[in-house]
């Protein structure tokens, strides 16, 4: 397996320089992801205006895949209606499950993660943030998890 | 003239000649060969260990003290010479002693449900220390939820040590029982039962030892600790799993009732009442684990024939060698550095999360283990979401300790 194909620059990057990598005091609506298995914990932050994703950031710990996931999904729903995030989930879903062969086109950066679909012991690193988001949009009380 | 015969625990250890032992040793991950460092996790087995249990089934194999048949013999003969092997190999008083279990985890629950669940209640005290497995902490915690008894604490020291004033002061006419780990798993540290089992008889109180990381490394006396209790799992000591034990001081185990009920432990039942059998089959319900139990046996015999002296000898050097060459890498800090310490390395590396090593040393053939480690009390304390660790056997090499330093490099060349 080649490492390269894991860690791809982009992910580095990100893991170096997380995005939106702060407390969001103005926040509508906040969940956490919980991954037991690793003990990584993170809090996502929404700022919705009306049905636009105004703003969103987040906190936490967690290893490369993790941090750079949770980055690179802040960069991609901000500025998003509810439904495209929702949307974004979806793909995300399927990009990380492996359920489509290639990325879609219309994940950009984000098809950098696809890399962890050989690694499955690293899916959940990756799926945490995005778990914490729609755990976010519907307003769950309890930590999300990625089962 | 008879050749004179190596004395047991007296040797050198030949760690490159015992890897060609284990089978799974001698494969190649990634187009690497393989370097196992998560012995603490779970061991690899000798040929001897797999030998041993297909000979049993292919030849040896029925239900134990049931039949007059052969194979019912044969069986029966297999699973309590293995039994005996144990009894001696820690030295206690008779294989009424010697209660098999699943593991380590069943064994501690063993206890709990039987002795505590049955004469514990609301003013008793359990005391167990921050350093604990969580098998050793969960049962407990069930335990004082089950009879209203209060579960107390012993704090660790940043070296990973028990404060052991502290803990002595936390023992006092309430307490009942003391759980401790001989070694810990996530930090290394042996501790110092013997003072432990001293305060707590003082007392009165009985104690547990969790010896799952201790049988593999060093020489075990139950007789010589004076621990009421002994618990330990098959697959950590290059056994199989599925497989465990409870040592229990015998006049203790007569006067704990059965805790599970089925076949094996009963002498006579009619619909109305049932008598039990005598130790050690009054704590073992069902049809037991025999193989598994005749594999245990072939590694008692296989660390025998090293000795655990000669073992803990070989792993203290080991230990103090990949001390020094982690402390080469930048940014690598050890999580534990007990005075007492078996060969147990828990890391943490800047800029690089546990997971990522992990799957970058992988990579490279190394395999570890990284998480909480089944400690999160341990984690909390130090402040560490989780670590990295290395743990070593009695077939590590030097050049193990090598290629995960090389491995370690390449994570910092890959993240930081």
């Amino acid at each position: 397996m080649d490492l390269a194909d894991l860690y791809r620059d982009v992910i580095l990057d990100h893991n170096r320089s997380p995005r939106n990598f702060q407390r969001l005091d103005n926040a509508t609506h906040r969940a956490q992801g919980f991954n037991p298995l690793c003990g990584d914990k993170l809090t996502v932050y929404l700022k919705m205006d009306g049905d636009t994703v105004a703003d969103v950031a987040f906190e936490g710990s967690g290893c490369a895949i993790s941090v750079a996931s949770s980055s690179l999904m802040t960069e991609a729903v901000k500025g998003k209606s509810e439904k495209q995030a929702r949307a974004l989930f979806a793909n995300m879903h399927d990009l990380l499950s492996g359920s489509e062969d290639q990325a879609p086109q219309s994940l950009g950066k984000l098809a950098a993660l696809g890399g962890v679909r050989q690694y499955p012991s690293r899916v959940k690193c990756a799926s945490l943030a995005w778990h914490a988001l729609l755990a976010a949009l519907d307003d769950q009380q309890e930590p999300a998890r990625t089962e | 003239m008879s050749v004179p015969q190596q004395q047991r625990g007296t040797g050198q250890l030949d760690a490159a000649r015992l890897r060609q032992d284990f089978p799974a040793l001698q494969q190649q991950i990634h187009g690497k060969a393989l370097v196992y460092l998560d012995s603490a996790a779970s061991a690899q087995r000798p040929a001897a260990v797999l030998d041993a249990m297909d000979h049993y089934y292919r030849h040896d194999h029925a239900n134990v003290h049931r039949g007059v048949h052969t194979l019912s013999q044969r069986a029966t003969e297999r699973y309590e010479n293995a039994r005996q092997k144990i009894c001696r190999y820690i030295n206690a008083g008779s294989t009424a002693e010697i209660i098999f279990t699943r593991g380590t985890t069943e064994a501690i629950n063993l206890v709990a449900q039987s002795l505590g669940r049955n004469s514990f209640g609301p003013g008793d005290e359990i005391l167990i220390t921050r350093m604990e497995h969580h098998s050793n902490i969960v049962p407990w915690q069930l335990l004082c939820q089950q009879t209203g008894a209060t579960l107390r604490v012993a704090p660790i020291d940043h070296h990973g040590q028990l404060k052991m004033d502290e803990l002595r002061a936390l023992i006092n006419e309430q307490t009942r029982l003391v759980a401790v780990g001989h070694i810990s798993n996530a930090l290394g540290t042996i501790n110092p039962v013997k003072d432990i089992v001293e305060a707590a008889h003082a007392v009165n109180a009985v104690v547990l030892v969790d010896g799952a990381q201790a049988m593999p490394h060093m020489s075990v006396d139950v007789r010589a600790l004076d621990c009421d209790f002994y618990a330990f799992s098959g697959h950590k000591m290059f056994g199989p799993t599925g497989i465990g034990v409870l040592y229990g001081r015998e006049a203790l185990l007569e006067q704990m009732p059965p805790w599970q009920g089925g076949g094996e432990m009963i002498r006579e039942v009619t619909m109305e009442h049932s008598s039990f059998a005598d130790l050690p089959a009054k704590f073992e319900a069902g049809t037991p684990a025999i193989a598994e139990a005749v594999g245990l046996g072939a590694a008692i015999d296989y660390l025998a024939e090293i000795g655990p002296e000669t073992i803990a000898a070989y792993e203290a050097e080991l230990l103090s060698y990949a001390t020094a060459r982690l402390g080469e890498i930048e940014g690598l800090e050890i999580v534990g550095d007990a005075e007492h310490k078996a060969s147990v390395i828990s890391f943490t590396l800047a800029g690089a999360h546990p997971h990522d090593i992990g799957t970058i040393v992988d990579n490279e053939g190394v395999a570890i283990r990284t998480g909480h480690h089944c400690a999160m009390p341990v984690m909390d304390f130090f402040n560490v979401p989780a670590t990295a660790r290395a743990s070593m056997a009695l077939y590590n090499t030097t050049a193990d300790i090598d290629a995960l330093v090389d491995a370690l490099k390449k994570v910092r060349e890959v993240l930081c």
